[in-house]
């Protein structure tokens, strides 16, 4: 068993408004997801999800630049970690989120054992 | 999580924040709704749902909205309403805010039927504030452009502003005629729903649930419970739990004398007759009434052949008396001959009025097709569902007279 991290990534602008409707839908969708994760063994740490605004500091000059990233492309808007077998299993696993259904992404990224 | 949770409780806050913000402020009130719901979509997707959503949410928007007061220059006037905001969380009970809730429930469907909004403007705007569906939504369900829809809002919007305030819950005389017209914008919501065709069917049952849902909260209301409300409620019922079986497996309609009646849902018809019980606690018997009264028939009769078709006939005569349209006629023609035979039924069909929105019916010529068929006239009963087949609206309708018209060459 190995650690990874789901990083759920998407353009912050791209989900226009959706209604009351699909966002119950959504967020149905991803319960039911979370929880054949959790069914699974495979959840470590409850995800969360990450605000669009913020700051980022960058290099030597500590340039700072701050959000709201709504506008920004592929940001990351949550994570979570779990554990599989391999790689292979992890993105096996991350097929049944629902933010690809939307457009989006999930990216998974082994966690480097301390060991 | 309750089937359609985000839909009702975004009803319910808008109406809510809309009667702190003020009429010209609905925007803002559906803004910080939208808000709020995208919060909660946020943190429950991968949080699960906390303990009373409906309360986490209101709090939620309560929050937001305190905020931006606060925040925004533009809301200073709004000051006040800052104390009865923070107030409101977790000091009043639990029964005192839904009561509070459902008042302002009320005050906005009232507000959605002002007498200078026409129907049409009525119902979208019903559909978006109190049902919390998108304008995607609404232009689906009263098959009607996105643009068009936009418009319309726009327009009720302005009017809103411009009207600036509710009526008061507690003036009878500013209810007495918003009461009527919110009975008619929910029986058109429920009608538009119940009539629809074959390809928008899911969508548009939802309209009568939602019709039924406003009609009940309405009836729990002090002030909208009385016998013409409970009629309604009833009315709806009975129609509502008919819907499984008025549609096939691929969606066309099926007509009432080939329904399987064992697809009726037997607890809302129960629940039908409960208001029905309720709507006689007085001598107003409105058209309301006369239409639940039908449908309660309809709804409890073993088959087609064995409904208490002259009491039907009955209910019908009276029913012509308070609304002499077209479509009672025709209903009421129908139900004679079946009572008193296809003779009698072509007859009552024949002196109707002739108009031309009948003329466009196809329903007229399909009803006097069925009696000449009954009759033996069978090549009149031909052109009469020709005729009908000509005027069809949707698929569904021309297939149900397709069927019609072969069942004749057996």
């Amino acid at each position: 068993m190995a650690n990874f991290m789901y990083l759920f990534r998407d353009t912050a602008g791209n989900r226009g408004q959706p209604s009351p409707e699909e966002m119950q839908g959504l967020t149905k969708a991803w319960m039911i997801w979370m929880d054949s994760l959790k069914q699974g063994g495979h959840l470590v740490k409850t995800g969360e999800r990450l605000d669009v605004r913020g700051t980022v500091v960058r290099g030597k000059a500590k340039a700072v630049t701050d959000g709201p990233f709504a506008e920004a492309k592929d940001i990351v808007l949550g994570y979570l970690i779990l554990q599989a077998n391999d790689l292979a299993q992890a993105v096996d696993l991350a097929k049944g989120c629902p933010n690809l259904e939307i457009g989006g992404a999930v990216e998974v990224r082994p966690i480097v054992s301390s060991g | 999580m309750v089937d359609h949770l985000f839909r009702r409780e975004a009803g319910k806050m808008v109406a809510y924040l809309t009667r702190l913000f003020g009429l010209g402020r609905l925007n803002l009130a559906e803004d910080v709704v939208q808000d709020t719901l995208y919060q909660a979509l946020e943190t429950w997707s991968m949080q699960g749902l906390p303990d009373n959503p409906s309360a986490w949410l209101m709090r939620v928007a309560r929050n937001r909205a305190i905020d931006l007061i606060r925040r925004d220059d533009h809301f200073r006037d709004l000051t006040p309403e800052l104390t009865h905001l923070q107030l409101a969380d977790g000091a009043a009970s639990e029964p005192a805010i839904e009561r509070e809730i459902l008042d302002d429930q009320l005050r906005m469907m009232f507000a959605c039927c002002h007498p200078g909004l026409s129907t049409e403007v009525q119902i979208t705007l019903i559909l978006k504030t109190l049902c919390g569906f998108s304008v995607t939504e609404i232009a689906n369900a009263l098959l009607a452009s996105e643009d068009s829809i936009e418009k319309r809002l726009g327009r009720a919007r302005k009017f809103l502003r411009e009207a600036g305030t509710f009526a008061e819950l507690t003036n009878p005389s500013d209810l007495a005629g918003r009461v009527e017209a919110v009975y008619q914008a929910i029986y058109l919501l429920f009608n538009e729903g119940y009539h629809g065709s074959q390809s928008e069917r899911t969508v548009r049952e939802d309209l009568c649930y939602e019709a039924l849902r406003l009609a009940l909260l309405l009836s729990e209301h002090p002030q909208g419970a009385r016998p013409r409300t409970f009629a309604l409620v009833a009315l709806f019922c009975f129609d509502a739990a008919r819907l499984r079986g008025r549609v096939d497996g691929a969606g066309f309609l099926v007509p009432l004398e080939q329904q399987d009646r064992s697809t009726w849902d037997q607890e809302l018809i129960g629940q039908g007759f409960r208001y029905l019980t309720r709507s006689a606690s007085d001598s107003d018997v409105s058209a309301y009434h006369l239409e639940a009264g039908i449908a309660a028939l309809h709804s409890s009769a073993p088959t087609y052949e064995r409904t208490d078709w002259a009491r039907i006939v009955d209910l019908y005569d009276r029913l012509y008396d308070l609304k002499r349209t077209p479509i009672v006629a025709l209903n009421r023609a129908i139900a004679v001959g079946q009572a008193q035979g296809a003779t009698a039924g072509l007859r009552e069909l024949a002196a109707i009025p002739a108009l031309p929105t009948l003329q466009q019916y196809p329903f007229y010529p399909a009803a006097e097709g069925e009696f000449h068929r009954l009759a033996g006239h069978s090549a009149e009963a031909r052109a009469c569902f020709e005729q009908a087949l000509r005027l069809a609206r949707n698929p569904s309708e021309a297939r149900y007279l397709e069927r019609k018209l072969e069942a004749l060459q057996i």
